[in-house]
């Protein structure tokens, strides 16, 4: 549990560490909450020569509000995000989905934008992204581009973002007033990955289905979310139970989970309908 | 003077003697960071030490390259098994009677077994150089099912042992197979099966897992080469025998060798082992002459060190029809992994498993035992119990079940008429022991008022018919466990490990003031022996507890014993600390009698002075003799007032317990919440409540843990699929149930203080309670027996397999 040696850098601003990846190539990689990279570094699965540590980088930090947007930096950590009032009545449905991730010692430290870019299944807030709908924002040597979390996803740890991208901030569109929502997860113990877990929501003209770790991506369901939309549950679960992957690991074999992948969200569509106004 | 106004009772409390719930002394240092763990050494010129481990469970090594390993700067020397063999370490005997690699040896038989060992001047030099260590392996077929490893035609795994019929306990009659142990009548039991009312028969399998101390294992080698004096600092819960054993295989003198077990972060059996860490850290400080430090990563631990359990029991019960038992029938095949390096007493290959007749009056029974090689990490080791008396008691508490669902009876009333009766003490079980005291029917009626059993049913059975109206979809589970332990190992007669007596010491000497240090043989790892053990001489002599030092772990200092496992310290070194409280009480009575100027008789004990019979005014206090011992010439008497006992007790001790669980289970996820949970407790004399409480909060949990989902799992090529904490279930808080405890005291009639020892007896009762309360939640559907852990997925698999997911 030892890593190989690497080279420490910590940029004060993007451009620096965008220069950093470009002269590093494949070398590099930069690191928000470590919470994924750095155990990957010590097991020596990931053997990099550069680490670029994004923390001294103001410009990725701030959640930020207004007309019918959030901007979340990538660099905003679970905490801040649970500990934010204006966020938590401005998209709930954030705030139950983070205070179900890992437990408070790692929310200090992890972060949404590490979260979502790393591209591990088992991560929480990537489909909770697609559920929301959200947009990406990366910056490179080209400049800045946006991707659809929706778009996002291509394989397990392989993303939209090209190796000298770093994602900066998070676009999330707030759902109209009375929208309901429920993020659901099954897991064996605090700090665990989900066995299965859902993002719903339900509102006017806006109905959404996201579950998480039960492909090698997240997996958000248009047919799922147009069948609830129309009042079919059951259409709903069909339509994810058909979308979804599993595969079988020490949390059970694949009939176990795509039963749970079935009850978890009809158990997030309950909590979701009733939250509705 | 305060002291003669204060009334006898008042004097007492002041002591902090036995019963009294003294805070832990140790937790000073512990929770403000100052512990002295292995870890926390560091001496100059320290270099450390890693090993090269194998990726394969069983593979062929054509040949090892070190060359690259040897120029990573830091790297001072890569050790291999052609590197130990001349000085004859390639190997080491286990406490099993077996023997073992101490580096592979031509070959690798489990998954992290160890290949190399990298010397280096630092921990990220050492793991480059592992990194760097090429190893060419030419794998060979896997064996991880143990009755798959006795299959005629089963890979040889140990090449070692060819033509060898003949194993430490007795004939071996296959190349994987490593004795049989039979204990008991099987002839008479066989009859008592064929002609019994009802026989229930049933595969228990208590699976394998792991002790996982939260400080993993660890030491650190120091050989002087001036003084030719070996140190070594390591994570031992037997810090002398590991001396011994050291002496003996390295041939270095056992007066040369000094080892010290400093503060230990929990053990439960994971520290009694000799690891190969220890013998390659004592051969690179030969080498190097610089102290090296060995410690291990989580996964090393995971993988390499002890495991435990992996017993699997066939069982069968024999019944009148009324439920009376009349029979009990065990053959248990036991999954040893790729070396026998079980932790017991020399002459019980397979532990104290033959006090599997329970807490039950059985007349006849019959146990066998084979145990056998597989392509695992070697250990058996008894996390949190005594010698196989968790899977003792697994197996007879979930037999109990079977028969009552065969006979259709309410296990709590099966439990009752076969209970031994308070008047069959001291009883001669069928299996060989004789249980020295208990009064289980008391225990048994205590628990079921306490969580009002009757209403408990009442209540399970109206749940159960709403689950049917498909008004819930959560079933109510009923936990019943009556667990007898057995521990103190124990009587020298018959129990030795590697020809050491089981006894046990402690050596007291009260300085001129009154206060005083104690040294015992045996070694805490969180237990509290500095704070109990204190209370027991603050008792039998009259010092307070607060003025006694308690020290353990230097064998250079400490008297010799055989450690702390197997809940032996309280039955065996603390009856030997009363002992020696006596030696020195008797002593203080002479000198009492010699300053009062009366006859020794003439004068008497009274919690912490010595009064002349008849005139209490006139009494000389503990603290008076103590200075008069000093500087008294005193006729016939020799200064100074210190005593050692070596305690060698003449039977085990038998705690026993009742606990209760009550769970709810979702039928469709498989998730649980335990909603109650309540242990009574039976350890004969308390000496700290607090104490006792704190050993039953950490054992259930560790039970609960097992019982719920933790596992050490290996795929069929024999990787290891739970080394990690984020597979190898460990509960936090939000996990661990609320406990509700409770006790009975009968005394052990032959125990000094009439202790028998508390430690272990929550995981040996927990896990059984656990277990039986989800088989309850799914009996009235036909369910009899289902294999632990009882994770989300098992649990959703039973409802699966009964048809309630429709």
């Amino acid at each position: 549990m030892i890593p190989a040696g690497f080279e420490y850098h910590r940029p004060a601003d993007l451009a620096s560490a965008v220069g950093i990846l470009r002269a590093h190539g494949d070398e590099a990689r930069v690191v928000a909450g470590g919470h994924s990279l750095i155990p990957m570094m010590k097991l020596r699965m990931a053997e990099l020569g550069h680490l670029i540590d994004l923390q001294a980088i103001g410009e990725l930090k701030g959640i930020e509000i207004d007309e019918g947007r959030v901007t979340l930096g990538a660099m905003t950590t679970q905490h801040e995000l649970i500990a934010h009032e204006g966020l938590a009545r401005a998209i709930p449905l954030l705030r139950e989905a983070a205070l179900q991730i890992a437990d408070p010692q790692v929310r200090y430290m992890g972060t949404v934008g590490g979260n979502v870019a790393n591209g591990d299944p088992g991560n929480d807030m990537p489909g909770l992204m697609q559920c929301l709908d959200a947009r990406f924002e990366l910056y490179g040597a080209e400049g800045t581009r946006q991707v659809a979390a929706r778009e996002f996803y291509e394989a397990a740890y392989f993303t939209a973002r090209a190796d000298d991208e770093i994602l900066t901030r998070i676009l999330l569109p707030i759902p109209p007033a009375g929208t309901g929502y429920a993020y659901a997860k099954q897991k064996r113990k605090i700090g665990d990955y989900a066995t299965a877990a859902a993002a719903v929501l339900i509102g006017e003209g806006l109905s959404s289905v996201a579950m998480t770790n039960l492909s090698d991506t997240p997996v958000w369901s248009e047919e799922a979310g147009t069948a609830l939309a129309g009042g079919d549950i059951e259409g709903c679960v069909e339509a994810m139970l058909a979308a979804i992957d599993p595969q079988e690991d020490m949390r059970g074999p694949i009939a176990f989970k795509r039963h749970v992948a079935a009850v978890i969200l009809r158990r997030a569509i309950d909590s979701a309908l009733s939250r509705r106004a | 003077m305060k002291d003669e106004v204060q009334s006898p009772e008042e004097r007492s409390a002041g002591l902090k003697g036995m019963g009294c719930s003294r805070k832990r002394v140790e937790d000073v240092r512990f929770t403000q960071g100052k512990g002295n763990y292995v870890d926390d050494i560091k001496l100059d010129g320290m270099l450390t030490g890693d090993f090269v481990r194998s990726p394969y469970a069983h593979a062929r090594i054509k040949s090892i390259d070190t060359e690259a390993a040897l120029a990573v700067p830091g790297v001072l020397a890569v050790l291999t098994a052609k590197d130990l063999e001349p000085l004859g370490l390639h190997w080491m005997p286990t406490l099993a009677g077996d023997k073992q690699m101490v580096l592979a040896d031509g070959k690798v038989l489990f998954q992290g077994q160890e290949v190399a060992y990298v010397v280096a001047t630092d921990r990220y030099a050492a793991a480059d150089g592992v990194a760097a260590v090429e190893v060419d392996y030419e794998d060979l077929p896997v064996v991880t099912d143990p009755f798959k490893a006795m299959d005629p035609d089963a890979p040889v795994l140990r090449e070692d042992l060819a033509g060898q019929t003949e194993g430490a306990h007795g004939p071996r009659r296959h190349h994987n197979h490593i004795f049989t142990w039979e204990q008991g009548d099987r002839a008479a039991t066989e009859a008592v099966l064929a002609e019994a009312d009802v026989v229930a028969e049933e595969m228990v399998y208590y699976h394998r897992t792991h002790p996982m101390p939260l400080e993993t294992c660890g030491c650190v080698a120091s050989m002087d080469k001036v003084t030719g004096k070996l140190t070594l600092w390591g994570t031992f819960q037997a810090p002398h025998a590991v001396r011994t054993v050291a002496s003996l295989i390295s041939g270095i003198a056992e007066h040369n060798i000094r080892v010290i077990s400093p503060d230990i972060g929990g053990g439960f059996g994971n520290k009694v082992g000799v690891y190969p860490g220890y013998v390659c850290s004592i051969v690179a400080s030969i080498v190097t002459g610089k102290p090296v430090k060995w410690v291990e990563s989580r996964m090393d631990n995971l993988m390499s060190t002890a495991f435990a359990r992996d017993y699997w029991m066939q069982g069968k019960i024999a019944a009148t029809k009324e439920g009376k038992i009349t029979g009990l029938w065990c053959h248990t095949t036991a999954d040893h992994g790729g070396f026998d390096a079980c932790a017991d007493p020399t002459k019980f290959p397979a532990g104290f498993m033959n006090i599997c007749t329970g807490s039950y009056d059985i007349p006849v029974a019959y146990l066998a035992v084979d145990g056998v090689y597989t392509n695992k990490a070697p250990g058996g080791v008894a996390y949190r119990c005594s010698f196989r008396v968790t899977e003792a008691a697994y197996f007879i508490e979930r037999m109990i079940e079977v028969l009552a669902i065969k006979l259709n009876m309410d296990a709590a009333e099966l439990r009752r008429i076969n209970f031994i009766r308070k008047d069959q003490f001291p009883y001669q079980s069928a299996l060989g022991w004789e249980y020295d005291s208990g009064d289980y029917h008391t225990a048994w009626e205590k628990a079921l008022n306490a969580v009002g059993y009757d209403a408990l049913r009442r209540e399970q059975a109206a749940r159960l018919e709403a689950f049917k109206r498909g008004e819930t979809r959560k079933l109510i589970g009923i936990g019943l466990t009556h667990f007898t332990e057995i521990v103190g190992a124990g009587p020298v007669k018959n129990c030795d490990i590697l020809g050491l007596g089981m006894f046990d010491s402690c050596e007291i000497r009260i300085h001129p003031t009154g206060s005083a240090i104690a040294r015992l043989g045996t070694i805490s790892q969180g237990q509290g022996h500095a704070t109990t053990f204190a209370q027991i001489i603050a008792s039998e002599i009259g010092i307070p507890a607060d003025d006694i030092t308690l020290e353990e772990g230097d064998t250079d200092t400490a008297p010799y014993g055989l450690g702390t496992y197997g809940s032996r310290s309280t039955p065996v070194a603390g009856a030997a600390t009363a002992m020696a409280a006596r030696k020195i009480r008797a002593k203080a009575q002479m000198i009492a009698a010699y300053l009062l100027e009366v006859h020794d008789d003439d004068v008497e004990f009274d919690v912490d002075r010595f009064v002349v019979k008849g005139a209490p005014e006139r009494f000389k206090t503990m603290k008076e003799i103590a200075f008069a011992s000093y500087n008294q010439a005193i006729p016939g008497v020799e200064p100074g007032l210190e005593a050692v006992s070596y305690y060698d007790p003449p039977n085990m001790t038998y705690p026993f317990g009742a606990y209760i669980c009550v769970m709810e289970i979702d039928v469709d996820t498989g998730e649980h919440e335990v909603r109650s949970f309540y242990a009574l407790d039976d350890c004969g004399t308390r000496i700290n409540p607090m104490i006792i409480e704190g050993q039953v909060h950490g054992g259930a949990t560790e039970g609960y843990a097992i019982a719920m989902g933790q596992e050490i799992a290996y795929d069929d090529m024999g990787n290891h699929k739970t080394a990690t904490l984020m597979d190898f279930f460990v509960p936090t808080a939000w996990e661990t149930p609320h406990y509700t405890t409770d006790f009975t005291v009968t005394p052990s009639p032959h125990h000094p203080i009439g202790a028998k020892g508390v430690g272990e007896s929550p995981n040996v009762g927990s896990v059984p309670c656990f277990s039986n309360a989800v088989h309850d939640a799914f009996r009235p559907f036909g369910l009899v027996q289902s294999h632990m852990p009882h994770d989300h997925w098992r649990i959703w698999k039973i409802a699966e397999d009964l048809g309630l997911h429709g």
